[in-house]
């Protein structure tokens, strides 16, 4: 891939994460700070490349190991520390009635 | 194009897509749980995606397999344990300290790129050939360690393991950050000039940087510094994109790093606070400290539970304020109970959330909602602030700034401008508090002094059993 093509990416990904959140309610800052939080734990995928293409080089098979490591926490805590919030605000409606 | 390319190309479309509809839906009360799971199973969609690809193409060696595994697992289960057990109240740190993770993950891959050029397999990774690869790994180390020291740094200050040192609040500390940058800047250019060493400088004075702008920071502006580094650890994750040459990596980075930037916006509204006051202003509360507002109380009037619950008895609607101190006490559950009893002698409760109330926007909501209070009685300030005058009855529970009314009257106010609850407009006002300490912004509270104002001094946690048994007493809510 080229690096304009990719350019193109980085500016359309932009673009796109604006437009997304317009009207937030507060209720949701934290919420929506966490989920995004754990999204930009996508560096996972980095990681794994490096460890695939390490070629038996120990050093860079740490070194992405444990960079998965902080990734993966940071992906599967995000989410579920999301979800453990969340899920406080979509009990009430079903409890009320 | 051979099949595992067109696999990996349909399965990465459909991940980003899935992303942002998740982005999207978690801006939503209704479809915030779901758009989160969904969010979380475009993830293992695209690391699906990925590993089907290297299996299709080069093949993936055992050895990979085993650190792989090490990794994931290692990282799945902290963060799983973490995220499970951590308290409700100490939310704004956990999100830091994951944000933090994020940013050293994307640190280590460039490192990792940057000292083990790996040897060419058939897409040519040729790592420092080309000018881009260089810019790329330099900007991914450097946001990555800014996203990592300074997310840990504003862990540490919300937890009380770090205090304001007091030379950060003078200006020294601009100059200190200065030197920082520009040396981050020299082991920039000296990088891409290909002297490979001086990548641990770069490491060195970016992880510095980090520390230095965000310790001077006080607490009450922490969550939008959390904000503003998770739209960080976003660009830093497109940057490692670069460097692996992921489009999937470029998108959902520059997705999470534009969608942290408009939620800091929104952050520092609320606050009445602008990006820039933040992060170069220093705390609120040196900078008030000198200023003639802080002067002494002369009217406070003190009282009872026992009077407190009899107003409460005789009252028709009665509106919570509730703040920071009520979060630290824990006493959610119990300002649960007390409201219970009120709402079954058919006493007209809501609870009035300031922008900013707890630690960090949206964070008091977390905390009532986790107390079974139902969503429907939590109102926003413009919504509240209008039903004040025919309210009988406001309790103060552990929120300071939020309810004073200089933020209105008095120009010369460090608060003046920002966003308030008229609680004083209310007939009776009763302030819940350990004792006449000030708030975050160490200002003086003008509703204290106020005729219609009573303190009830004590733990918002003690106070609010107490008044269960007052109201107990009284016959309140014994249907």
């Amino acid at each position: 891939m080229s690096f304009i093509s990719l350019l193109w990416v980085l500016l359309l990904g932009s673009l796109l994460g604006l437009e997304l959140i317009g009207k937030v309610p507060p209720t949701l800052h934290t919420p929506l700070m966490s989920g995004a939080n754990a999204i930009s734990g996508i560096t996972m995928l980095a990681a794994l490349t490096l460890i695939v293409k390490a070629e038996g080089n120990v050093p860079l098979l740490i070194i992405g190991s444990v960079s998965l490591g902080f990734a993966l926490f940071n992906v599967v805590g995000g989410f579920f520390v999301t979800d453990r919030m969340l899920a406080m605000f979509s009990r009430k409606p079903s409890n009320k009635k | 194009m051979n099949l595992p390319v067109i696999i990996k190309f349909v399965i990465d479309l459909l991940a980003v897509l899935l992303l942002a509809l998740g982005i999207k839906g978690l801006s939503k009360v209704k479809s915030a749980r779901d758009a989160n799971r969904l969010a979380a199973f475009a993830m293992s969609l695209s690391v699906v995606g990925l590993l089907s690809y290297y299996l299709g193409t080069s093949g993936i060696a055992i050895q990979s397999w085993i650190w792989i595994i090490i990794g994931s697992i290692i990282g799945s289960l902290f963060g799983a344990i973490l995220a499970k057990k951590v308290p409700m109240t100490s939310m704004p740190e956990t999100v830091a300290l994951f944000n933090g993770c994020g940013g050293m993950s994307s640190l280590l891959v460039a490192l990792g790129v940057a000292i083990f050029p790996m040897s060419g397999g058939q897409e040519n990774f040729d790592f420092f050939k080309s000018l881009i690869n260089e810019v790329s790994i330099s900007v991914s180390i450097f946001v990555g360690a800014i996203t990592f020291t300074g997310s840990i740094v504003a862990m540490a200050k919300l937890q009380g393991w770090l205090s304001t040192p007091g030379w950060t609040q003078s200006k020294v500390r601009h100059f200190v950050n200065i030197v920082f940058a520009v040396a981050s800047l020299i082991a920039f250019f000296d990088l891409i000039n290909g002297n490979t060493s001086s990548i641990w400088l770069l490491v060195l004075v970016s992880s510095l940087l980090g520390i230095g702008v965000t310790l001077p920071i006080g607490g009450a502006d922490m969550p939008v510094v959390i904000s503003l580094l998770n739209s960080y650890s976003g660009i830093a994750a497109a940057a490692a994109g670069f460097v692996v040459d992921s489009q999937l990596l470029i998108v959902a980075g520059a997705m999470v790093g534009a969608a942290g930037l408009i939620l800091t916006q929104v952050m520092c509204k609320g606050m009445n606070r602008s990006l820039v006051s933040v992060l170069f202003g220093g705390s609120l509360s040196a900078q008030s400290t000198a200023s003639s507002s802080s002067g002494e109380y002369t009217n406070i009037t003190s009282c009872s539970v026992e009077e407190c619950a009899l107003t409460l008895e005789a009252a028709n609607k009665v509106i919570i304020v509730p703040g920071y101190g009520l979060a630290v006490a824990q006493a959610q559950h119990t300002l649960r109970e007390v409201t219970k009893k009120l709402e079954q002698n058919g006493i007209e409760v809501v609870y009035a959330i300031h922008p900013v109330a707890g630690r960090m926007p949206g964070h008091m909501n977390v905390l009532l909602a986790e107390a079974d209070v139902p969503y429907e009685q939590l109102k926003e300030m413009d919504v509240i602030n209008p039903d004040f005058p025919a309210t009988d009855v406001v309790l103060v529970l552990g929120a300071n700034d939020v309810v004073n009314p200089q933020a209105k009257n008095d120009s010369s106010s460090p608060l003046y401008g920002m966003p308030v609850l008229d609680v004083q407009e209310a007939r009776t006002v009763f302030v819940i508090k350990r004792g006449m300490s000030a708030g975050y912004s160490g200002i003086k509270n003008d509703l204290f002094d106020l005729p219609n104002t009573s303190m009830v001094f004590g733990d918002a946690k003690k106070v609010l059993n107490d008044l269960i048994g007052e109201l107990k007493d009284l016959g309140v809510g014994e249907k």
